[in-house]
């Protein structure tokens, strides 16, 4: 479903991504781990086509599609959905609104009717109440005054209605209480269906205790230097990243 | 003839077309002679000469006022028609079977068929086609609890004393240039009066149109709430497309008695102009209100019309504990100018004001919000709060804030919160990663940010405030 080939990229004439590979089938979940600066955010953004990164080299290729030439909101209705990892607010604009707008937005791209409201409701309830969140949630302005738990939970239920072919989650665990972090793992492990794909990106093993990953990817240096089963993510847990050199280590520490 | 309407309505502007009706027009000119001409043509009293005269000979003594942060060549007052009329009014129509057709044709266009919404909405209408109100819906039940709603000139002529009560008494005729401008050769517009203690059992709506080319539209509107009544009353504006610039001065009125309370609501979308800043509707527009004991005023406009506005829809907080509100959206785009906002007067004891006021500038367009809040030295433990928030689209456009305050009395209480803000790339990008359009995603935006006007509107009339904004967004991005 997505085939990333010698990506290279950059953000302001920087080098991030040098080389990067990725194959992901249907139905697979891969934990892209490495140190800070590694590039694993960036390659969020590339996949969903946020501006200001540069592609100098390689190809993305997206349910057989040229994924680098559509438009952002033209990924989305293909099923590629990116869960933030800082989601932004958009003042006075409800969340119940928001997401009712981009349900249908994306099933018309599919050519199936839109929601009525009541349908719409219905499902926001169900999701809502998957990922713990009460129903005031869906009045609220989309992530206003949301505490960090609450605006991470608000990502997985978005990605919940929206039923993508591709859920990148970007460092979802970030700043989670362990009874957060088991809220997200509940909701992702939900949505997998032997069909639907993950890229699961974090620093830490820790959420992978809860999302059992089939592959797991370091990225380091804009590459990735090692691929294994879930072991390797636990293998990192103890050691750390340091067997990945002295290269790395340096920047990690710029 | 449709055809041609498709091809109008399919433009930007939706209410860009010109309706193919007979008019009878005045040569272009303003001197007394045409003031008496238009005095005659309604039959007038000479009272209302009388003082329509004085009002000139006040403008002649007045300049142009040159201290709105707007733009825009000497206006020639000379070169603009002061009357036209469809020929067919000429023999008034009784109710709307008698209204010629192509007219109503104009109306549904608008997105206003007189029929439906006598039916559906329960909204009395009062149509202003350039100069005369061609109809006044729902007269019979609004008689019923006492009323009257009726074009102003058929008002001079029924109710002379209230008229000549009232006329002016908010707004003088040497008020401000183009006050004196409106009272001297004003033409139609609404007349309202609420009796004592009641409440107007539906709102009230005007819908304002010019169709003429080179016509000035000078409506006058003058409402009067008598004790402890209630009304709401909607206006929505207008324009066909035309590469000539009109003037719109009008003269609002709102007399509001003990314990009265009105709620005046416009949607202004007059013609801006096109992308270079040709043609478009010059606004300058005088509305205000005076509040006694215990009343209560409140301003709602949407403002996405016109190549220029100025207009500071205001409140004299004469009567203790009187409140004031001013509610504002207003979006410019491409060449617009806007200059506008509020005066807040307060003079009774705790008297108190709200302005919210929300400007967003797209384009090459100027937004300025100029408001006044003044505490007399009667004013008792007055207060007033206010916000002001402006958002940019891009980074040719100007935000531009002038906020006057001026306190006499020490337990006055006033605030002022300001804030700018962008559409931020942050936002643009979580919209269309969760798969909307470019614009779509800054019309939710920008509906986000004006939710606390819209919500203070008459629900259908934020539908179409929202409606209007997204269209109004087109192409404003990229």
């Amino acid at each position: 479903m997505l085939k990333i080939n010698n990506l290279h990229a950059s953000v302001e004439q920087k080098e991030i991504l040098k080389g990067l590979n990725l194959d992901i089938k249907p139905g697979e979940v891969h934990a892209i781990m490495g140190p800070n600066g590694a590039g694993k955010s960036t390659l969020g953004y590339i996949l969903s086509g946020r501006e200001g990164y540069e592609v100098s080299e390689g190809q993305v290729e997206f349910h057989g599609e040229d994924l680098l030439d559509m438009a952002i909101e033209e990924r989305a209705h293909k099923g590629l959905f990116l869960a933030f990892q800082y989601p932004v607010e958009i003042p006075g604009v409800s969340n119940m609104a928001f997401m009712k707008e981009s349900v249908n937005a994306i099933r018309e791209q599919r050519g199936e009717t839109p929601l009525t409201a009541t349908e719409f409701l219905k499902k926001a309830k169900e999701a809502c109440k998957q990922v713990q969140l009460s129903l005031d949630f869906l009045k609220r302005g989309v992530n206003e005054g949301f505490s960090g738990g609450e605006k991470k939970r608000n990502e997985i239920m978005q990605m919940i209605l929206l039923e993508p072919s591709l859920c990148i989650l970007d460092e979802s665990d970030s700043g989670l209480d362990i009874d957060a972090l088991q809220v997200v793992a509940n909701g992702v492990n939900s949505q997998r269906d032997g069909k639907r794909s993950f890229i699961i990106i974090t620093h830490y093993q820790r959420l992978l205790d809860y999302i059992k990953p089939d592959y797991v990817h370091i990225l380091a240096n804009g590459k990735v230097v090692k691929s294994g089963d879930a072991s390797l993510a636990t293998d990192v847990e103890k050691e750390g990243y340091a067997f990945l050199g002295q290269d790395n280590a340096e920047e990690k520490n710029a | 003839m449709s055809e041609q309407l498709d091809q109008a309505l399919s433009r930007k502007y939706d209410a860009g077309f010109v309706s193919d009706i007979e008019s009878e027009t005045f040569l272009p000119g303003l001197d007394e002679d045409v003031i008496r001409r238009i005095s005659a043509m309604k039959e007038e009293p000479e009272w209302m000469l009388e003082w329509r005269l004085r009002a000139y000979n006040n403008w002649l003594d007045m300049e142009e006022p040159e201290w709105a942060h707007v733009h825009y060549p000497k206006i020639d007052f000379k070169a603009i028609s002061y009357y036209s009329a469809p020929k067919s009014m000429a023999d008034k129509p009784q109710s709307l079977d008698e209204v010629d057709p192509e007219l109503l044709r104009t109306y549904e266009k608008l997105g206003i068929p007189l029929y439906e919404q006598e039916m559906l909405a329960g909204v009395a209408v009062d149509a202003v086609f350039d100069s005369v109100s061609v109809v006044t819906t729902y007269r019979a039940k609004l008689e019923e609890a006492g009323v009257i709603f009726c074009p102003i000139s058929e008002a001079v002529h029924k109710y002379p004393e209230l008229v000549k009560k009232y006329l002016g008494s908010v707004v003088p005729r040497s008020d401000n240039y183009f006050a004196a401008l409106n009272s001297a050769v004003f033409t139609d517009g609404s007349f309202v009066f609420i009796p004592k203690g009641v409440r107007c059992p539906m709102e009230l709506s005007t819908y304002f149109r010019i169709n003429e080319e080179n016509t000035g539209q000078f409506e006058r509107t003058l409402i009067i709430a008598e004790e402890g009544s209630h009304v709401s009353y909607l206006e929505g504006c207008t324009a066909p497309q035309r590469d000539e610039n009109q003037l719109h001065a009008a003269v609002v009125e709102l007399v509001v008695m003990d314990d009265a309370q009105i709620k005046y609501s416009t949607v202004q979308n007059w013609y801006p102009g096109d992308e270079n800043g040709k043609g478009g509707i010059y606004n300058f527009v005088t509305k205000r209100a005076i509040c006694h004991t215990n009343a209560k005023v409140s301003w709602t406009q949407v403002e996405t019309g016109s190549a220029i506005t100025w207009k500071y829809p205001s409140c004299i907080l004469k009567g203790d504990n009187s409140v004031g509100e001013f509610y504002s959206v207003a979006l410019t785009r491409g060449r617009q100018q806007a200059d506008t906002g509020t005066k807040m007067i307060h003079l009774g004891k705790n008297t108190r004001s709200t302005i919210i006021s929300k400007g967003i500038s797209a384009g090459n367009s100027n937004n300025t919000y100029r408001g006044l809040v003044h505490m007399g030295a009667k004013a008792e433990g007055a207060r007033n709060f206010t916000q002001c928030d402006s958002l940019l689209i891009g980074d040719r456009c100007g935000a531009h804030t002038f906020p006057y305050i001026e306190s006499r009395n020490p337990s006055a209480i006033v605030e002022h919160e300001a804030t700018t803000s962008k559409v931020s790339d942050d936002q643009m990008f979580l919209c269309q990663q969760r798969g909307l359009d470019p614009e779509k995603a800054v019309s939710m935006i920008v509906n986000g940010f004006c939710k606390e006007v819209f919500k203070e509107l008459p629900m259908e009339f934020a539908v179409e405030a929202g409606k209007l904004l997204e269209i109004s967004l087109e192409g404003s991005i990229g």
